[in-house]
């Protein structure tokens, strides 16, 4: 039991770890996925293929093994960053395939007929996108894009494996001071559930606030 | 007849796979004619109105306005939009804005105007069509009558050329559809050019200064309303006509 209590600096630096990683991460991913959405729908072929392949690679990829390519690969190209940043720009680049194909979905809710009036009012793809096609179809991608931020915060586990500080990792320095495994990884579990209900809370707003009126 | 062309359409064909939808269009439309396009379904005349701004392709023929011809994509294409007003059979308002948002948002975004003074001009033309006391509730909360007549607000607040109507009436209740016509009317004595796809005969009769009748993708008849009500050539539009006036 007070496991919690003795290790709190131990626990509070991997929380934020954890926090870290996922607040950066999903906002790569937010931006990304946006982009990747825009480019799948734009007009330009080229355009849609690039979106297609992003979305294709990084969907079809196990996140351990788009890890080691960046952390370990990256560098043999003379790229070398903190490995946190590493972290989050696997995560976030994993990540914003899932919410791309989500904002995709979403844009596919909204009738063809609503992007047709602003097109034929003269507004061009980029105007249509964000304020005919992007405002309706936000309201229906709240909770999916709710979900794969979550799986983001537990994915971002992963980078402990990879010696950057997040909350998972924790329990490797706990176990070797001798403490209990099954109450190191309760406190670590409540670690998570702190996080991805505090995302699970603001997506609920987000949804009361913005959502599908029924 | 029309001496100042404004729109014009030269051996437009289109396919949708084999199905060949239009077949050699010609058809030009005078500056200030009000042009009506009856027909029976899947003979074309939705697919002919929306190839004018483009919304549907052409694989091959001339489609030119005010003497320009249609630009492929772009901006270009966009600037040509903004000339041409456009009423759906689905109405199309912005679900998520409000109507008077509906009616500014082109005039901000595409013609630049300041959002004060495009909100002035939407308040007038929402006056215009009767619908002045709703400009700050949202679509779903009028009726379809309502609805398309912002719609036409909304497509004349771009100040264009002309105005086509992809079956106005069509999603309306009976009792919806004369307001609407009247909206059109009026339009139509102010001297718009017009495209409508209809199947009001009546406004055809009234307002049309030529009734185009298709069917099977091609321009069967194209004469004045008197003369077509009265006296259809072909066997197709006798037939059409027989079976929709007789009620």
């Amino acid at each position: 039991m007070n496991v919690l209590t003795d290790n709190f600096s131990t626990y509070g630096k991997g929380f934020l770890g954890t926090v870290e990683l996922t607040v950066y991460a999903s906002l790569l991913a937010l931006v990304l996925g946006f982009v990747m959405a825009s480019f799948r729908v734009a007009p330009v072929g080229s355009f849609r293929v690039f979106g297609t392949v992003w979305v294709t690679v990084l969907r079809n990829t196990p996140l351990t093994l788009l890890f080691f390519a960046v952390l370990l690969g990256l560098p043999r190209f003379g790229l070398v960053l903190p490995f946190k940043v590493f972290a989050i720009l696997a995560l976030g680049c994993y990540t914003s395939a899932f919410i791309c194909e989500a904002l995709r979905s979403g844009i596919n809710t909204v009738p063809k007929g609503q992007g047709e009036a602003a097109r034929s009012l003269g507004m061009s793809f980029g105007q249509t996108l964000n304020n005919v096609v992007l405002p309706q179809a936000f309201r229906s991608v709240i909770p999916p894009v709710g979900s794969n931020l979550i799986a983001l915060a537990k994915n971002s586990a992963i980078a402990g494996a990879f010696s950057v500080t997040e909350l998972l990792g924790t329990y490797k320095t706990l176990n070797e001071l001798g403490y209990s495994i099954i109450w190191t990884f309760v406190w670590i579990a409540l670690g998570y559930l702190i996080i991805t209900l505090t995302i699970s809370a603001v997506f609920n707003f987000m949804e009361k606030r913005w959502g599908v009126a029924r | 007849m029309a001496v100042d062309p404004l729109i014009e359409l030269r051996d437009v064909n289109k396919y949708y796979g084999e199905l060949h939808v239009l077949q050699d269009i010609n058809l030009t439309v005078g500056r200030g004619e009000v042009v009506v396009v009856i027909g029976p379904s899947g003979s074309g005349k939705s697919t002919l109105c929306r190839t004018i701004n483009r919304l549907e392709t052409i694989q091959s023929g001339h489609i030119t306005l005010d003497g320009q011809p249609l630009p492929a994509e772009g901006k270009e294409l966009a600037r040509l939009r903004a000339e041409v007003g456009m009423v759906f059979q689905s109405f199309n308002l912005f679900a998520h804005k409000t109507v008077r948002q509906n009616v500014s948002l082109a005039q901000i975004k595409v013609r630049g105007r300041k959002k004060d003074e495009a909100d002035k001009r939407s308040g007038e033309l929402l006056e215009r069509v009767g619908l002045g006391a709703h400009a700050e509730k949202y679509p779903a909360q009028l009726s379809g009558g309502q609805q398309q007549r912002v719609a036409i607000a909304r497509a004349l607040a771009m100040d264009p050329k002309v105005m086509l109507f992809d079956e106005p009436t069509s999603a309306l209740d009976p009792e919806m559809i004369n307001e609407v016509l009247e909206v059109m009317q009026q339009l139509a004595r102010d001297g718009m050019t017009m495209v409508v796809v209809t199947h009001e005969m009546g406004f055809a009769r009234s307002a049309a200064n030529r009734v185009v009748f298709m069917a099977d993708g091609k321009v069967v008849e194209d004469r004045t309303p008197e003369d077509f009500f009265t006296n259809p050539e072909s066997e197709r539009a006798k037939d059409f006509l027989s079976k929709i006036l007789k009620h």
